[in-house]
C-alpha cells in the first residue's frame, strides 16, 4: 500500500512539471487566469487542454477549440470503461471518479496486481495529479514569462518519460502490442492531424490476444 | 473565453462519464480484456509520439537519448520521480550544449 501511495505522489509531482508548461503556454496564448484555471480544474485532461490552447493560440474559432479538446478526450472514455469495472462507484462518487479518469490515474491503477491496490492507485493518483496539476498550472500562468520554454528545461522529454514509467510494468507481457501501437502512432503522425494517430491505435487493441 | 472553456470541459467530461454509465452486465470478459489492452496501447502510442514526432514529422532530437536513459533507469528500478527528472535533465542538458 505504501508503495502504491509513493508511486501516486511521484506521478502527481511529475505531472506538476509539465503542468507548469501548460500554465505558461496558456498565458502566452492569451487566456485570462480564470480561464486557465478552469481548464485545469474542470477539463482536467492534459491532451485536451494543450489542444484547446493550441487552437486558441493559432487564432481558431471557439467551436474548433471545443471540438479539438472533445476529440482528444476520447481515450478517457476507454479508461473509464476499465475503471468502472475496477471501482464500481455509486452516486456522487461516480461523478468524482469520472472527473479523475485520466492517463495517469488509470495507468497507475492498471499497473497494480490486486483489486485493492488498483483502487487505491486510481484514487491516490487521481487526487495527487489534480492537486499538483492545478498548483503547477497556477505557477506556470503567473511565472511563465520568467521560466522560458518547456523544451529548454527538457519538460517535453519529462512528459514522455512519465508516460513510459506508467506503462513500464505492463510492457513485459505486452511487447508486441506496445511495439505495434508505437509504430502505428509514429507512422500515422506523418499523414494525420495531431491526436488522431494515437487514437487510431485503439484498433490494435480490438485484436483479441491469442490464447497460450 | 470562460464560456468556451466550460463548454469544452463538459464535452471532455461526456467521455469520462460515458464509461461509467455502461451497464455492468454489458461488460463481457472480452470487453474487459479490451479495456486493459487499450490502456497499454494508448500509453505506448503516447510515449512514441512524444519521443519521435514534432509537428507531423519524425525527428530524432534530444528527446530520444532522454527516453533511452529513462528506459535504462526504469529497468534498474530507479524511483519514478528520479527517472522523470533525469529525462528532463538529459534533454535540457543536451539542448543547452547545442544538440
Amino acid at each position: 500500500m505504501k508503495r502504491v501511495l509513493s508511486t501516486s505522489i511521484s506521478v502527481g509531482l511529475a505531472t506538476g512539471l509539465y503542468g507548469i508548461s501548460f500554465g505558461a503556454l496558456a498565458a502566452v496564448a492569451g487566456l485570462d487566469l480564470l480561464s486557465i484555471m478552469l481548464l485545469s480544474i474542470l477539463m482536467f485532461s492534459g491532451g485536451s487542454q494543450f489542444a484547446f490552447i493550441g487552437v486558441i493560440a493559432a487564432g481558431g474559432a471557439p467551436i474548433s477549440a471545443i471540438t479539438s479538446s472533445w476529440l482528444l478526450g476520447v481515450r478517457n472514455g476507454f479508461y473509464a470503461m476499465r475503471l468502472n469495472n475496477v471501482l464500481a462507484p455509486r452516486g456522487f462518487l461516480k461523478l468524482v471518479a469520472a472527473q479523475l479518469s485520466i492517463d495517469e490515474s488509470n495507468g497507475v491503477s492498471a499497473a497494480q496486481d490486486d483489486l485493492k491496490s488498483q483502487r487505491l492507485g486510481f484514487w491516490a493518483t487521481g487526487i495527487a495529479v489534480f492537486v499538483f496539476w492545478n498548483l503547477a498550472t497556477l505557477l506556470g500562468a503567473l511565472a511563465g514569462d520568467f521560466l522560458g520554454s518547456a523544451e529548454t528545461w527538457g519538460l517535453d522529454a519529462a512528459a514522455a518519460a512519465a508516460f513510459l514509467g506508467l506503462v513500464w510494468p505492463k510492457l513485459k507481457d505486452n511487447k508486441t502490442l506496445a511495439l505495434a501501437a508505437s509504430v502505428v502512432a509514429v507512422v500515422g503522425s506523418l499523414f494525420l492531424p495531431a491526436g488522431v494517430p494515437v487514437l487510431l491505435t485503439v484498433l490494435i487493441a480490438l485484436v483479441p490476444r491469442r490464447s497460450k | 473565453m470562460t464560456l468556451t472553456v466550460i463548454l469544452a470541459s463538459l464535452a471532455v467530461f461526456s467521455w469520462k462519464i460515458l464509461g461509467y454509465l455502461i451497464p455492468q452486465k454489458w461488460i463481457t470478459e472480452g470487453i474487459r480484456q479490451f479495456s486493459e489492452r487499450v490502456t497499454v496501447v494508448l500509453m505506448s502510442a503516447l510515449v512514441a509520439v512524444q519521443t519521435f514526432v514534432s509537428a507531423n514529422q519524425v525527428e530524432f532530437d534530444a528527446r530520444v537519448p532522454a527516453l533511452g536513459v529513462a528506459a535504462i533507469l526504469f529497468a534498474l528500478k530507479v524511483p519514478y520521480i528520479v527517472v522523470v527528472i533525469a529525462a528532463a535533465a538529459v534533454a535540457g542538458g543536451l539542448r543547452a550544449l547545442g544538440f
